[in-house]
């Protein structure tokens, strides 16, 4: 054993005039942090597994803690940051990739930040939502080309569709990656809220088959939890090609992680890993994609759309061309600042594009070929709030997903953490102990307020710019205008400067 | 009567119930680092963390329809109120004996020989208005206060 050169990151600081040594923080963390010296009669903490997760702080009694940033510093250096100097430590201890969880943290322009709203003043009034009725009923799914009316009704079947009351959903997180007390709560959310959550790739737990209106079901490169009734419970089928937090990657679930209840729902051994391959091994070609769209629809009878999910690359909008072709029905692009359970720290920060960019991109180019229609576009990758959802169907959206929102309102604080399993907010992790933190009642019922409060948000904003249906905001970029944009971000993103 | 029911799945073992029912059985009803710091004696918590994990729940007096207690009670100070139907120490008339301790068959009473030796036991929290502390501060919603097990079960 060598000396460690790894010093805490965090600093914890207890009021002691507050504390009562009630323990309640040594109960809580699961990184063993606080621990009771019964000698000394007190509550002492270690910092150096700390996460800063916040649990410690939200569960004590008298609020006697707080965590901070710690202060010990590193010569300061603006090349080699304590960041940079830290990898290289942890690097060189185990000699292998750095793993990471959530989304890229990196300080990269947040174009949605960039971009500001419409709204209606003297010519064309402004609706008040509240007096009003205001529509936000959304379809997914293939439009025809045309419609053909005979007799008064429509002479052609209109492909299915997905029918969503608000175009939020949540998106793709497995059994396993998340527990089934986190998978319950949004599956509840969803389902009250006249929406859809998403399986990821870690099958359909027996207790969720209730929830399968609600459901989109996820067929990935493992195929883990595939099978006829699990294609057959869900409202859509989602082929997940890629990820945006780890585009060109796969997934590696450990074995610790995959108990008796995972390795049941994902029909793979107890305490196997299950991994995902990088690509689909039957995928090389968008023929190849469209023959598994194909059997798909064919194993469900033609009566469930076809998603498929790709990560915000630099081609995206030419491979979102090939996917429509391909016989899609919804398309889902995942941009560079998307969530995950686990990913290399390298690719996470490095890989794939801004949502923003990649939705303006694929919406222009699918317009120019006259496949729109063919297609819902789902965009997902960091949307953090009402406004986003605003701006993403203002640029061309369908809908979106969100993830790491919906965990944030569940009691995610950002730790950053979920690889390791020790979750303390019950969320990432498959500790008996630690899932049942989050309460499923509990859990849903925020999730579902998130919903609704963004909801509320959603129609001021469409009522403020004159517009009473989500419907005539889709792909309407003149509600949007780009502030301290370059010119060629601007005519990416199809958008005026302000002022213009 | 409305009794405190503990539902094990949710319950993350963390002890507030007891932080919150040692304040409200103490003079600083209002201020936990008070009520930890100047109660003389402190307050036991009437409420008891059963852990064996990942397995825990919070046990505190059921309050029976027939009280073993108040029937062992030698001086006559644990009582079943005939109304509310709350069973209650009169600790003023309690000699420390523990026959109540010895009969209960839930072992929700403890002994309190912090100052005059009594049995100290969950009274419902009856001097306060709303549902007992216990209740209204556990943060996963493992205790309900009603009067029946409905809902008890996910």
């Amino acid at each position: 054993m060598t000396l460690s050169y790894l010093t805490p990151a965090f600093l914890i600081e207890r009021d002691n005039k507050r504390c009562i040594q009630c323990k309640v923080c040594v109960q809580q963390c699961a990184n063993e942090v606080h621990r009771f010296d019964e000698e000394e009669g007190e509550v002492l903490a270690d910092e150096l597994n700390c996460v800063n997760c916040q649990r410690c702080v939200v569960m004590c009694p008298t609020r006697a803690l707080s965590v901070r940033k710690s202060p010990n510093e590193f010569r300061q250096n603006a090349n080699w940051t304590a960041d940079a100097i830290k990898s290289i430590y942890i690097q060189a201890e185990t000699g292998g990739v750095l793993l990471t969880g959530m989304g890229n943290d990196r300080p990269y322009p947040i174009y949605w930040d960039h971009m500001l709203l419409n709204a209606s003043q003297v010519t064309n009034p402004s609706i008040d939502p509240l007096r009003e009725p205001m529509e936000l009923k959304t379809f997914l799914g293939r439009k025809p080309d045309s419609l053909v009316i005979e007799n008064g009704k429509l002479k052609e079947k209109i492909p299915p569709q997905l029918e969503l009351d608000i175009p939020i959903m949540f998106s793709a997180m497995s059994f396993g990656s998340i527990s089934l007390n986190a998978i319950k709560s949004l599956a509840r959310a969803a389902r009250q809220e006249g929406t859809f959550y998403n399986t990821g790739e870690g099958g359909l737990h027996k207790d969720l088959y209730e929830y399968g209106a609600n459901t989109i079901v996820q067929v990935a490169s493992g195929r883990f939890g595939v099978h006829p009734e699990y294609l057959q419970a869900g409202a859509a089928i989602e082929i997940k090609i890629g990820q945006g937090a780890k585009p060109g990657i796969g997934g590696h679930l450990p074995g610790e992680k995959v108990g008796r209840e995972v390795s049941e729902t994902r029909m793979i051994p107890e305490g196997t890993d299950a991994i995902s391959p990088a690509p689909h091994h039957d995928i090389y070609s968008i023929e190849d994609l469209s023959q598994l769209i194909y059997s798909l629809k064919e194993a469900t009878n033609y009566e469930k759309p076809v998603s498929v999910k790709i990560a915000a690359v630099h081609n995206v909008a030419a491979i979102a061309s090939g996917i429509a072709r391909a016989g899609a029905d919804i398309i889902a692009i995942d941009g560079y600042r998307g969530g995950t359970g686990a990913a290399p720290l390298r690719i996470r920060d490095n890989v794939g594009i801004p949502i923003e960019f990649a939705l303006a991109a694929v919406d222009s180019r699918l317009r120019q070929e006259g496949i729109r229609n063919q297609v819902s576009l789902v965009v997902a990758g960091s949307i953090r709030n009402s406004a986003d959802v605003v701006k993403a169907i203002a640029l061309g959206a369908d809908a979106v997903y969100i993830a790491t929102g919906a965990l944030i309102a569940l009691g995610c604080h950002m730790c950053q953490k979920c690889f390791t399993g020790k979750c303390n907010w019950g969320i990432a992790t498959q500790d008996p102990q630690l899932v049942k933190r989050l309460n499923p009642e509990i859990g849903a019922q925020r999730a579902a307020n998130l919903l609704r409060a963004w909801k509320h948000e959603i129609k001021e904003m469409l009522g403020g710019m004159g517009i009473n249906a989500i419907e005539s905001l889709r792909g309407n970029r003149l509600m949007l205008r780009g502030i301290g944009l370059t010119e060629k971000e601007l005519q990416i993103l199809g958008i005026s400067a302000v002022g213009e | 009567m409305k009794r405190v029911y503990a539902r094990e799945e949710f319950c993350v073992g963390c002890r507030l119930c007891q932080v919150h029912c040692v304040t409200a059985h103490s003079p600083y009803k209002n201020d936990i680092v008070k009520a930890f710091k100047k109660s003389n004696p402190r307050p036991l918590p009437r409420v008891i963390v059963e852990e064996n994990r990942p397995l825990s729940f919070a046990l505190q007096c059921r309050h029976c329809e027939e009280a073993n207690c108040t029937k062992a009670c030698i001086t006559g100070a644990m009582q079943k109120d005939p109304v509310t139907g709350v069973v209650t120490n009169d600790e003023t008339r309690c000699v420390g004996c523990w026959t109540c301790i010895l009969v209960c068959p839930h072992g929700a009473i403890v002994q309190d020989e912090r100052g005059k030796k009594v049995a100290a036991k969950c009274d419902l929290c009856s001097g306060l208005k709303e549902m007992p502390a216990c209740v209204q501060h556990c943060p996963n919603g493992a205790l309900l206060y009603q009067e029946d097990e409905s809902q008890v079960r996910a």
